[in-house]
């Protein structure tokens, strides 16, 4: 015998099952029962940065967009800081802005929206940069543990070329699954980013 | 808000040989919902490190009540319980400040959702979710009523045992966990599709909630304790010398 290490195992992930929006989302899914609701508006009046709304489909092997799935996301302020106390960097927290958000997609087309500002660059490990990205993760019916990736931006090429995370991606065809596309839709900002479960589109997910 | 001793860190790699695999054909949702190719390995950076901070104020005072949270016109039906417990780190340590969410279906075996179309009647008297966060040792309780097993199509014939989903969210987003807590004794637990996703016995048996008659309260209501473990903060005593990107494709 030797020594016997005392750290202790990790709860079994289980799906969030079909009724997922009663526990995370009860307000989203028309139930009304607590107070103060989560929801899927990051930006305040008061948040300083630009403007954007995230949208996207989550879609199966078949192609058929999940019309039961829940995502959050978490993100670094417009000056490119997370509002927790492990983020040392120099640079200002926003008060009026936690970078955590949760949306389910709607129950008929399977659409799922964030209205958020982009983030700044954070600095990455080794002091590398990276190049502005939210967290995303996915739970739903049929998925046995949460699904880790991160949504980068067209419109940040170079950032995007030098960051450490994508870079790690050895097939570069797959990089752009986690590149989300500017629209100007009537003067607003909207990124697309559908995520692809399965087949020649599939989404790069992390084991973070 | 956490304690200001709380320590902050990368996390521990998960250890996924606890946790059911994506592709598990036995459920049969997860055929197409499952990614087919490998996950990519990320070193922890501040976006898996730090996560979202809930505080006390943003829960209602009966978010954490099941019992009284949705009573309309009465109580609703079934067996009263608590159910309290712990989160954990890996480390061993309670994690204070941790929002733990909560859903399930009611006495029947019936989920207030429109997409559920069971037999067993919706109660008027019962919402079916609360949170709560935990305190400062990592403790946190709530009370309902005891949960009723229900039919699903999978195969025709399979029926999920009594359960209460759970949501974890700790400090940091690489720590964030969806389970399901199952009762002691239910003899459906060992049959259940989506349980025998997960490969080990051991983890099975880590989520069942045994009955904690010290926890009751007397003549009112019996209690089960489920504990929660999550990712825990790696030692980082030295730091690698080694550049991230140098050994990424040595086998």
């Amino acid at each position: 015998m030797v020594n016997q290490l005392s750290y202790f195992k990790e709860s079994a992930s289980q799906t969030a099952g079909p009724y997922v929006h009663i526990g995370l989302a009860p307000h989203a899914a028309g139930f009304d029962i607590f107070e103060k609701n989560f929801s899927n508006v990051l930006a305040g009046p008061d948040t300083k940065g630009e403007r954007i709304r995230i949208e996207g489909r989550v879609i199966d092997g078949s192609g058929t967009p999940l019309r039961d799935v829940l995502l959050e996301i978490w993100q670094a302020n417009a000056a490119g800081k997370y509002n927790h106390p492990a983020d040392r960097q120099k640079k200002p927290i926003d008060e009026t802005f936690r970078g955590w958000g949760r949306a389910c997609s709607d129950f008929e087309t399977g659409v799922w929206a964030f209205e958020t500002v982009k983030p700044g660059v954070v600095t990455g490990r080794k002091g590398r940069p990276m190049a502005p990205h939210v967290n995303l993760w996915i739970v739903a019916r049929g998925i046995n543990i949460g699904l880790n990736t991160r949504m980068y931006f067209s419109d940040e090429e170079k950032a995007n070329a030098a960051d450490p995370v994508l870079n790690l991606i050895e097939w570069e065809v797959r990089r752009k699954t986690l590149i989300g596309k500017r629209e100007e839709r009537g003067g607003k900002i909207a990124y697309k980013f559908d995520i692809h479960l399965q087949g020649p589109e599939e989404t790069v997910f992390f084991d973070v | 808000m956490p304690e200001d001793s709380v320590q902050y860190g990368e996390f521990m790699q998960r250890d996924r040989t606890i946790h059911p695999p994506a592709y598990t054909p036995q459920y049969k949702t997860s055929v197409l919902r499952s990614p087919q190719k490998s996950l990519i390995a990320l070193q922890n950076s501040l976006s898996e490190i730090t996560g979202p901070i809930f505080r006390s104020d943003e829960l209602g005072p009966l978010d954490h009540d099941l019992i009284m949270n949705y009573a309309k016109d009465g109580l609703p039906i079934g067996e009263r319980i608590v159910v309290h417990g712990c989160v954990y780190d890996e480390n061993g340590r309670g994690v204070p400040n941790a929002l733990v969410e909560v859903w399930q279906a009611n006495a029947g075996g019936r989920y207030r959702h429109k997409k559920d179309s069971y037999i067993a009647p919706i109660d008027p008297n019962f919402g079916g979710c609360g949170r709560v966060l935990t305190d400062r040792d990592g403790h946190y309780v709530y009370r309902t009523i005891k949960p009723g097993p229900y039919p699903w199509r999978n195969s025709v014939n399979d029926w999920r045992p009594a359960h209460i989903h759970y949501g974890v969210s700790g400090s940091g987003w690489a720590q964030r966990l969806i389970t399901q807590m199952y009762f002691e004794g239910d003899p459906l637990i060992a049959s259940c599709p989506i349980v025998r996703t997960i490969p080990s016995e051991a983890a099975i048996r880590q989520l069942i909630a045994p009955l904690d008659k010290n926890a009751a309260i007397q003549l009112d209501s019996l209690a089960y304790r489920f504990d929660i473990v999550i990712r825990g903060s790696r030692a980082t005593w030295f730091e690698s010398t080694v550049s991230d990107d140098d050994s990424m494709q040595r086998e």
